[in-house]
């Protein structure tokens, strides 16, 4: 008779454990399945202006003409009004190749530029947010993990940044930089440059994510594994990468779509006062902008990209929801 | 010289004004009977007309966004307070308040008559009228106008050196305005009741010059300093009772006022005139629809176009002005220091697309000179269109030449130079310099669009500090004269490098313009039509140097409330607001 061999039991890790469970939430799915599809929408900007609408979005063409129903249409179309006064840009035709929401006020496709607006729009929200959770990450863990003076002098400089609306520090940021670019010793950073937005808007939310971040290591420091780790005279950058880390990971997961979202409202409104993305290229504030002069007579080109930022946004923050829950940050002990 | 909308100086001056309380010149006076119609001029039903039959009485109320910087008469150069000015002031001569093209010609207004040129068109005599009275009651004397002469000089008016710097005198006033005499230029006789000007050379303009608003005669002793909101006694039908540009500005008749001229001065119907300032001109275009206000200074959002026509059509009124976009492009810097640049943009640019960004054939039509249409000078030219050139010019423009104004930029070598386009922020000239960013990058340039506040964009084009290479512009005319859109604008003595009142923006001084120019003002004293071709001439010879891309010359369009009857427009003041029907 021989004793029966143990069965090997699959231990589950905690990424795979918080990933099956993030996809048990069906509203985080659904964000994650919204995000996604807005992804791949904006990557094929190019495929959709150039083999689809035929147009090139950025390039402004007043005496531009479409086909509809087989027949040329003008795509800024006269008023038949009395006065014959204004033109007014075709509106939404539904047909893909021909100015599917319609054009606006320079007589470009705001379809395509959607999705151009989407790529930028998306690039510097996700860019910003990442950069955001970095510094974010080392000013938040030097606080809490050091202590004393670097914890009094990090907090207040962050309390400072705290203290001036959030809004009017980016304006005054984007209006400076704006005008001249931005000189970096040798280096000069156009004011065309997506890395000026990225930079400022990464910036401006630093102290939203740094304080959640260094509340999470001061408690993480006085946890019994790192105090028997610190008892056993485990060097201090150990504790802070094997322990420390990998315990704030989850929360710097669950803030990234959030602070996402409050970058892409932020980056909209700075590219709707024209001092985020600048012109020629779009960002879906600056459609919105075109749109402004457009209200009455063509409210499509305003409010699609102002859809999509409200889709955009409302995904974000389900998905953050979701996250939060799956990685259950507010379950403080060590996981795994 | 006026900007359309020149709030540039305004703003500054509104800083200064802002700070002082308004002014209420009143006196007690014979109390103003607001239901006869005495003195009235003939009712004109011009077409503009729109509802009522004549009313006299009731309240004119006006909407603009801001205020129009100082209540001086003598400084202020925007057009929102010049335009109600003109129904509070008196010159010794006025454009005739008539519908239209009449508006042009100047007439006798403080003056009995225009006196005829003596000594070869060096000398005027003026006889000055009798019992008219400024506002505060006191008679319109002879040291009144020599005064107010000197104090164009003494306060440093806009206008003073381009304007009035032909009067004999001038010169030292110039350099030394606060003890300004104008001795030998400007002399008064009290017993005759005449005032002679002497001029350095003959002015084919001096009438003009004179009808224009910095000319306004003032009570001797009024201050010579700006007056920020204190309105000084006029002789018009309406006198000036508060002014704040943060919030509005009222009239009421003038107690003293007696219709001596209709043609220069008639008399008003409404008993007051108020402005309200502070709406957008999205709201202000609602608050006029909706009867709220009856007139609304600020150009109409091209939005808004469509609306108008469908619905409220009659209450629009759209009439041509000599006003003109243009793009000014600076001739001592790079890239635009080669004419073979300048020339290029003017075939590439899309003068049609312009005339679009503006509202379309309704509203402006295309331009391809600088002499708009209408005023004497106008010679149809159009080399920079497809299909012509200097020595085949169309009269008309019909396309960019794309192909052409590459190869001269190829040929310049300037390609990928970097190019800024300087606009102000407002929705239509955001629109046209998105345009040319677009065709200033097809043509190879690294081109970007710089929008500058409306407010401070105009001064800043003229400071050759900013080396502003390229920007948009408009200009609107302060009488229908050719040499207000080419020695005003490109004359040697209006550029001013590093200063903010140098108008010759692309910094042209180019002589054989200038023999020409000064040709045709001095051929113009005696012979219109002689002087007229001379102009013709100077503007094709400017079309050829290309300091500018002219563009399109555009309309005014009007909207004015439903109750408003007898609307009727001057071309150089808008709506004249004392000849409105209010019920």
């Amino acid at each position: 008779m021989s004793a029966a061999l143990p069965v090997p039991v699959r231990v589950q890790g905690p990424w795979e454990a918080a990933l099956r469970a993030l996809l048990r939430i069906p509203s985080a799915v659904a964000s994650l399945a919204v995000l996604l599809l807005l992804v791949l929408l904006s990557l094929s900007a190019p495929f959709y202006a150039h083999d689809v609408a035929h147009t090139d979005p950025f390039e402004s063409d007043v005496a531009a003409t479409v086909t509809l129903h087989g027949e040329e249409v003008p795509v800024m179309q006269p008023n038949h009004n009395r006065l014959h006064l204004g033109l007014t840009p075709i509106g939404p035709t539904w047909h893909a190749d021909a100015d599917l929401l319609g054009a606006d006020s320079q007589g470009r496709d705001v379809a395509a530029r959607l999705l151009y607006g989407g790529r930028n729009s998306l690039l510097i929200s996700a860019a910003a947010s990442v950069l955001c959770i970095v510094l974010a990450a080392l000013v938040g863990i030097c606080a809490g993990f050091f202590g004393g003076i670097v914890d009094v002098v990090l907090s207040r400089l962050m309390d400072i940044m705290w203290a001036i609306p959030v809004y009017l520090f980016a304006i005054s940021l984007s209006i400076v930089t704006v005008s001249q670019g931005l000189q970096l010793g040798p280096f000069t950073i156009r004011s065309d440059n997506l890395l000026l937005p990225i930079a400022i808007i990464a910036l401006v939310y630093v102290p939203y994510a740094a304080r959640p971040i260094r509340g999470r290591v001061l408690s993480l420091r006085q946890a019994e594994f790192v105090l028997a780790a610190r008892c056993l005279g485990v060097p201090r950058a150990r504790i802070l990468l094997r322990d420390i880390l990998p315990n704030v990971s989850t929360t710097l997961i669950v803030l990234a779509p959030l602070v996402m979202a409050l970058a892409l409202l932020a980056e909209s409104a700075l590219s709707f006062l024209s001092i985020g993305v600048q012109a020629p290229a779009a960002s879906w504030g600056t459609i919105i902008e075109d749109g402004q002069g457009l209200i009455y007579t063509r409210p499509a080109v305003a409010i699609a990209p102002g859809l999509a930022i409200v889709v955009t946004v409302l995904a974000l923050n389900v998905l953050g929801d979701g996250l939060r829950d799956a990685l259950d940050v507010r379950e403080t002990g060590r996981r795994g | 010289m006026r900007r359309r909308c020149l709030r540039s100086l305004g703003a500054l001056l509104l800083l200064s004004a802002a700070a002082t309380a308004p002014s209420v010149n009143v006196v007690q006076a014979p109390s103003a009977d607001s239901d006869t119609s005495t003195d009235l001029p003939p009712v004109i039903a011009p077409g503009g007309q729109t509802i009522g039959s004549p009313h006299r009485g009731g309240t004119l109320r006006l909407t603009a966004d801001a205020g129009a910087g100082t209540a001086d008469p003598q400084i202020n150069y925007n057009s929102e307070m010049i335009s109600l000015q003109v129904v509070v002031y008196d010159g010794l001569t006025a454009f005739a308040k008539r519908p239209g093209e009449a508006s042009n010609q100047p007439v006798a207004d403080l003056a009995e008559a225009l006196p005829p040129p003596e000594d070869g068109g060096l000398t005027y005599v003026f006889h000055l009228r009798r019992g008219v009275r400024f506002s505060d009651g006191r008679e319109v004397g002879v040291q009144d106008v020599v005064a107010s002469f000197r104090r164009i000089f003494k306060v440093n008016s806009p206008t003073a050196g381009g304007f009035y710097g032909g009067i004999v005198g001038a010169d030292a006033c110039l350099k030394d305005g606060l003890h300004c005499t104008l001795a030998g230029g400007v002399v008064g006789d009290e017993a005759a009741r005449t005032v002679t000007f002497h001029l350095t050379h003959p002015d084919a303009e001096f009438f003009d010059k004179l009808s224009f608003p910095h000319a306004y005669v003032l009570p001797a002793d009024t201050p010579a300093r700006d007056l920020g909101n204190d309105a000084p006694p006029g002789t018009g039908p309406y006198r000036i009772t508060s002014y704040d540009p943060n919030h509005g500005l009222t009239t009421e008749r003038n107690p003293f006022f007696k219709v001596w001229s209709p043609e220069a001065q008639p008399d008003g119907y409404p008993d007051h005139i108020t402005y309200s300032f502070g709406l957008t001109d999205e709201a202000e275009v609602t608050a006029t629809e909706n009867g709220d206000f009856d007139y609304m200074y600020d150009n109409v959002p091209l939005d808004r176009y469509g609306e108008l026509g469908d619905r409220f059509a009659d209450q629009v009124h759209i009439n041509r002005v000599f006003g003109t976009y243009y793009l000014p492009m600076n001739v001592n810097l790079p890239p635009f220091n080669d004419i073979r640049v300048r020339q290029a943009i003017n075939y590439a640019v899309n003068r049609r697309a312009m005339q679009t960004f503006y509202g379309g054939p309704a509203a402006a039509s295309v331009l391809c000179q600088n002499v708009p249409v209408g005023l004497p000078g106008y010679e149809p030219y159009c080399p920079y269109t497809k299909g012509a050139d200097f020595d085949h010019p169309a009269t008309e423009w019909k396309a960019p030449d794309l192909a052409r104004a590459k190869r001269l930029v190829a040929e310049s070598g300037t390609r990928g130079m970097h190019v800024t386009l300087v606009v102000p922020n407002r929705a239509v000239e955001v629109a046209m310099g998105t345009y040319l960013q677009n065709m200033l990058r097809e043509l190879g340039y690294d081109a970007d669009v710089k929008p500058i506040a409306f407010a401070i964009q105009f001064t800043y084009i003229q400071n050759t500090n900013n080396k502003v290479q390229i920007s948009i512009n408009d200009w609107y005319a302060d009488y229908p004269e050719p040499s207000d859109f080419l020695t005003a604008l490109y004359g040697c003595e209006n550029f001013h490098p590093g200063s903010d009142s140098s108008i010759d923006i692309s910094g042209l001084c180019d002589h054989p313009f200038e023999d020409l120019v000064h040709r045709a003002a001095l051929v113009s004293v005696t012979d219109k039509a002689a002087g007229a071709k001379l102009w013709a001439q100077a503007d094709r010879l400017l079309v050829r140097e290309a300091p500018d891309a002219p563009l399109i010359q555009f309309k005014k369009i009007e909207l004015v409330s439903k109750r408003v009857g007898n609307f009727y427009t001057v071309n150089l003041y808008h709506m004249l607001f004392s000849q409105g029907w209010v019920r």
